[in-house]
């Protein structure tokens, strides 16, 4: 299915779908600007759990841990007083947040399917029921952080992040970043090994892979690219809480990255921008949104065998084929 | 986006620095009026409480009595006609800042009522408080913080504080002749500020809590619990609970028999809006509220009668909060006649409401914005909950941390 | 603990144990040989409770509400599983997971529509009102004791199904080689209704049957969902012995963790179930690989 005509196709969308984001706050409503701020950060989130579910056959519903817990960190480490800044800030986030998917991918990677389903989520509750009952960090109220971190070079501003759009596009820089990294490490190496481990593992040890270390660094990767997705998360509202690491957040996203399209790292994009449209949408329709949310969950899941980047691959395939349209590949 | 709160509020403990004498100073030092708009435009009320999930009927409750008291002065507020948005908030926090912001930046509502829990209260105060963002009344939440270190120009509080209807129990406890008891709560933040006010008051009056028991939010399984409690054989047993779990803590605990040997107390949570679903096992628990069914003003009976005729369903202190949070939004209005760009003149006003015909009787309001009010002693009979006296009259928050108090 | 603290204790473990079996059963029964991961688990248990009642208030006795709530739960399992399931069998199962996802809302929110966001209770029947002392100022409520027996009844049911009658080879066949069961023609879609349909009218029962201890409220469903994975994920997928045992775990260890470690009640069933999965990366009785 996959023709240079329909990846060239695919890269055009991508570029036309970044150019839209990159024009939109010019012209968005003030609300929808943070709307869809807020949804490129949920598309770094659900990127980063497509890593292990769509190109590492490894389903995490505890992925909502790395994503609070770096949240978290930046509002334990951003003083009362001022902003930090943000050399010390991210590295120190995604450093915390690595260590912890080190731990818990070390310990849950010897489990498979459904039993690693349940292992990263007992991990995720008790790191949820730590914040939820810790004094010092909010307890189930959670966290304020007052302050964005800063960028600067020397004493020297380099990017203001409360002013203006500019970090909405620090935002968009992360996500197309984020993107570009994953895209290019599946590309390397290292990325044809763990597509051969998803399809099989066996075989893959056989030829002479430590599956295990190749799973265990998938999943540090994915936890760290999810932490800089709550560290942003962190930085725009200022508000963590143990919410944002419940199992309903990791329940959410994983759906997202199901309905979005598996193992196309824009697909989950495009999920959490479907799914937060939608509700926003939904919601101002009729009280019973909520009903409207589950029925067209159901129809993707029925009518769209590969999620909505099947739609979108789909179309492409359509566009750039010279055989008649409805006589598809 | 909205900016940060540039204030320095210590976001840990969030026990110092109010929303900032600098917010303050901003509002109060008047805004400019917008005459332009009075008279014409409806006035939007934007709402965001939990419409799905465990606590959809808090929501109901309150949307539906707000709008009764609204209907009830023509449908108006300061002379024009009023629309409403309400968002369901999930109960999550998470999703709270966008939803706030959809109310406040895109549908630009003129008030924000809302919510019902307490973290999403301090995301919402973090949001719109100590700054030029629409006044915004509290309707449940009773988060101790929100009139405490979190208190702000333009947030009022139509319900409660955690500490006010817990603290009393305490006394009512002491004067039943009680010496130890044993608390038991779910372990997050709305019940660890009411154990924390009943057992201190306890405390005060020559008690002393001998366990204090927090129950995994919102695990309902208390099996274990009630055998520790038998077996520590206090003299009573204050307990917070709310809803679903409300509903089996009450019937769990007659059921292992406890009910009769060591009586339970508890703030009215405990047996609000769901002692018919409690049924006999209810009967004779004391508990102390700002509302009973049965008290006596003529603002209760009618509101009564009114929200049964036009939901087919029984008033709760839900729905009064609802009620007096129209109430409030009424007597605001009508100062400014119509005139929502007035807030300066608005908060004035919000800030010497005298409800003198609420159905949980008068109240007025504390410098931090939340109601000075009558704690009623109520004791279930019947499956009703009746009142047995004041508790504590004209009982006001500490509101410690609050820099307008 | 002295020892008479400890035993009641222990009964109340073995108690909760027993609630905990009868309401993963059906999921344990519905993953192991369908392969689902079935989310609506919770839904279905809520949906139960709900139907109880509302069919107890109609005819006055939780009997009668049982007798006609599971059927009706098994015509709705039936007709899910009809209507979109069974489209997804060849495809990922994550795609199931997603289906099971919008169940969940589809059922939540028809909750709120068809019966409010009271909170409501379901009487005790009559000859269960009883209780029986324990201590001084203890009793054990009969109905509790009741659901134990009838827990052992539907534990004792299920194994001698899979274990001695045709379905329950056949379900056996299915879950081990699809392919070989439909060469001797058996009609695996049939049996693949069938259960899904058991699963369900399981998980309305164990609703049905509970709610008098439960309560009825919105969102009930939830956190049952979580709890029944913890105790079929403990015990190793699709054995029914394995759930019984973990669900036994779960009861033991949360009812002793709340007592002894309260600082650490919240996640003592979290902790046993990564211990168990560290020390047996298949559950207690799953296959190995």
């Amino acid at each position: 299915m996959e023709t240079p005509e329909t990846s060239k196709f695919r890269l055009v969308a991508l570029g036309v779908g970044v150019l839209v984001l990159a024009i939109y706050p010019w012209f968005g409503e003030s609300y929808y600007v943070g709307l869809v701020l807020r949804l490129m950060i949920l598309g770094i989130f659900a990127m980063s759990l497509d890593l292990l579910i769509g190109y590492t056959g490894l389903v995490s519903l505890g992925h909502a841990a790395f994503f609070g817990l770096s949240g978290y960190l930046l509002a334990i480490i951003t003083p009362d007083t001022g902003p930090i800044s943000i050399w010390y800030a991210l590295p120190l986030c995604l450093a915390g947040t690595g260590i912890f998917a080190l731990v818990v991918g070390w310990l849950s990677i010897r489990t498979s399917g459904i039993y690693f389903i349940m292992i990263t989520l007992a991990f995720a509750q008790m790191l949820f029921y730590f914040f939820n009952e810790s004094i010092r960090f909010g307890g189930s109220d959670g966290m304020f952080l007052f302050y964005r971190p800063t960028i600067n070079i020397g004493s020297r501003q380099l990017l203001d992040l409360e002013a203006g759009h500019n970090f909405y596009y620090f935002v968009l820089g992360a996500l197309v970043a984020a993107y570009a990294l994953l895209a290019t490490l599946l590309r390397a190496p290292f990325g044809q090994v763990i597509q051969g481990i998803r399809a099989n593992e066996a075989r893959t040890r056989a030829l002479g892979y430590a599956t295990r270390r190749y799973k265990l660094v998938s999943f540090v990767i994915a936890g760290m690219v999810a932490g800089l997705a709550g560290f942003l998360e962190a930085s725009h509202t200022g508000i963590i809480s143990p919410g944002h690491l419940s199992w309903h957040e990791s329940g959410t996203i994983l759906m997202t990255v199901i309905l979005g399209g598996m193992g196309t790292l824009y697909g989950p994009v495009l999920g959490a921008f479907t799914f937060g449209l939608l509700q926003d949408n939904f919601q101002d329709l009729t009280e019973h949104w909520i009903l409207m949310m589950g029925f067209f969950v159901v129809a993707v899941v029925v009518f769209l065998p590969h999620g909505l980047a099947g739609l979108i691959a789909r179309i492409g395939a359509r566009l750039t084929s010279r055989r008649p349209a409805g006589d598809q590949p | 986006m909205k900016k940060h709160n540039p204030n320095g509020i210590s976001r840990r403990t969030l026990l110092t620095g109010a929303a900032a004498a600098g917010g303050i100073a901003a509002v109060s030092s008047f805004i400019p009026t917008r005459f332009a708009i009075g008279g014409q435009h409806k006035v939007k009320i934007g709402i965001l409480l939990p419409y799905s999930g465990t606590y959809a009927m808090l929501g109901n409750s309150i949307t539906n009595a707000l709008k009764l008291r609204i209907e009830e002065n023509g449908g108006m507020l300061g002379g024009r006609e009023v629309e409403y948005v309400a968002i369901d908030s999930e109960m999550s926090v998470p999703k709270t800042p966008t939803n706030t912001n959809k109310l406040v930046g895109k549908e630009k509502v003129d008030f924000l009522i809302g919510p019902v829990h307490s973290g999403i209260a301090q995301a919402m105060a973090k949001i719109v408080g100590g700054d030029q963002g629409p006044i915004m009344i509290v309707p449940n939440a009773g988060s101790n913080l929100v009139t405490g270190p979190l208190c702000a120009p333009n947030i009022f509080r139509a319900s409660f504080s955690n500490w006010q209807p817990a603290w009393p129990c305490g006394e009512v406890m002491a004067n039943d002749g009680h010496k130890k008891i044993v608390t038991i709560t779910w372990g997050y933040a709305a019940g660890k500020q009411m154990m924390a006010a009943g057992r201190d008051n306890f405390a005060e009056h020559g008690g002393s809590s001998i366990k204090d028991i927090l129950v995994p939010f919102p695990d309902v399984e208390f099996q274990a619990h009630l055998s520790e409690i038998a077996n520590l054989d206090p003299d009573a047993v204050f307990a917070f609970f709310s809803g679903g779990g409300a509903v089996k803590f009450v019937k769990d605990y007659a059921a292992a028999g406890l009910k009769d040997n060591i009586p339970l107390y508890g703030p009215g949570f405990l047996t609000e809006g769901v002692s018919k679903a409690q049924g006999a096992a209810a009967e004779g628990i004391k508990t102390t509220l700002h509302y009973a069914a049965n008290l006596d003003n003529a603002a209760n009976k009618r509101f009564r009668a009114a929200y049964k005729e036009a939901f087919d369903a029984d008033a709760n202190v839900f729905s009064v909060q609802g009620y007096d949070t129209g109430s409030l939004l009424i007597s605001a209005m009508d100062a400014v006649e119509g005139d929502t760009g007035a807030t300066g003149d608005l908060i004035q006003t919000l800030e010497a409401a005298q409800l003198t015909d609420s159905p949980r009787g008068a109240w007025t309001m504390s410098k931090a914005h939340n109601p000075i009010q009558d704690i009623y002693l109520r004791q279930v009979e019947n499956g009703v909950n009746l009142v047995k006296g004041v508790a504590a009259a004209a009982l006001e928050d500490p509101a410690a941390g609050c820099k307008m108090a | 603990m002295d020892f008479s603290s400890f035993l009641i204790q222990a009964l109340n473990s073995v108690q909760y144990g027993f609630l905990l079996f009868l309401v993963a059963s059906g999921l344990t029964l519905i993953f192991g040989i369908m392969g689902i991961i079935n989310l609506a688990h919770g839904a279905f248990y809520m949906l139960g409770a709900y139907l109880a009642f509302w069919l107890a208030g109609l005819t006055g006795s939780l009997l009668a509400a049982v007798l006609l709530g599971v059927p009706l739960m098994i015509l709705i399992g039936i007709a899910i599983e009809r209507s979109a399931i069974s489209f997804l069998y060849e495809r990922d199962h994550l795609y199931q997971v997603l289906l099971t996802y919008g169940l969940i809302l589809i059922l939540n929110e028809t909750q709120l529509i068809l019966w409010g966001t009271g909170f409501y209770s379901v009487p005790i029947p009559e000859m269960f009102r009883g209780s029986i002392p324990l201590t001084e100022n203890q009793v054990y409520p009969v109905y509790r004791l009741f659901i134990s027996a009838v827990c052992l009844g539907v534990a004792l049911g299920l194994y001698l199904m899979i274990q001695k009658t045709q379905l329950g080879m056949t379900i056996r066949a299915g879950a081990s080689s699809r392919e070989m069961t439909e060469a001797l023609g058996i009609n695996i879609a049939r049996v693949f209704a069938i259960v899904f349909a058991l699963g369900a009218a399981l998980a309305g029962f164990s609703g049905m049957i509970g709610a008098p201890l439960s309560s009825v409220y919105p969102g009930m469903g939830d956190q049952i969902l979580i709890i029944s994975f913890v105790v079929v994920v403990i015990g190793g997928i699709g054995s029914v012995k394995g759930a019984f045992v973990g669900a036994m775990l779960i009861g033991l260890a949360d009812t002793f963790g709340k007592v002894l470690l309260p600082e650490v009640a919240s996640i003592v069933i979290y902790a046993v179930m990564a211990l168990v999965l560290l020390w047996r990366p298949r559950g207690l009785f799953g296959y190995t690989a």
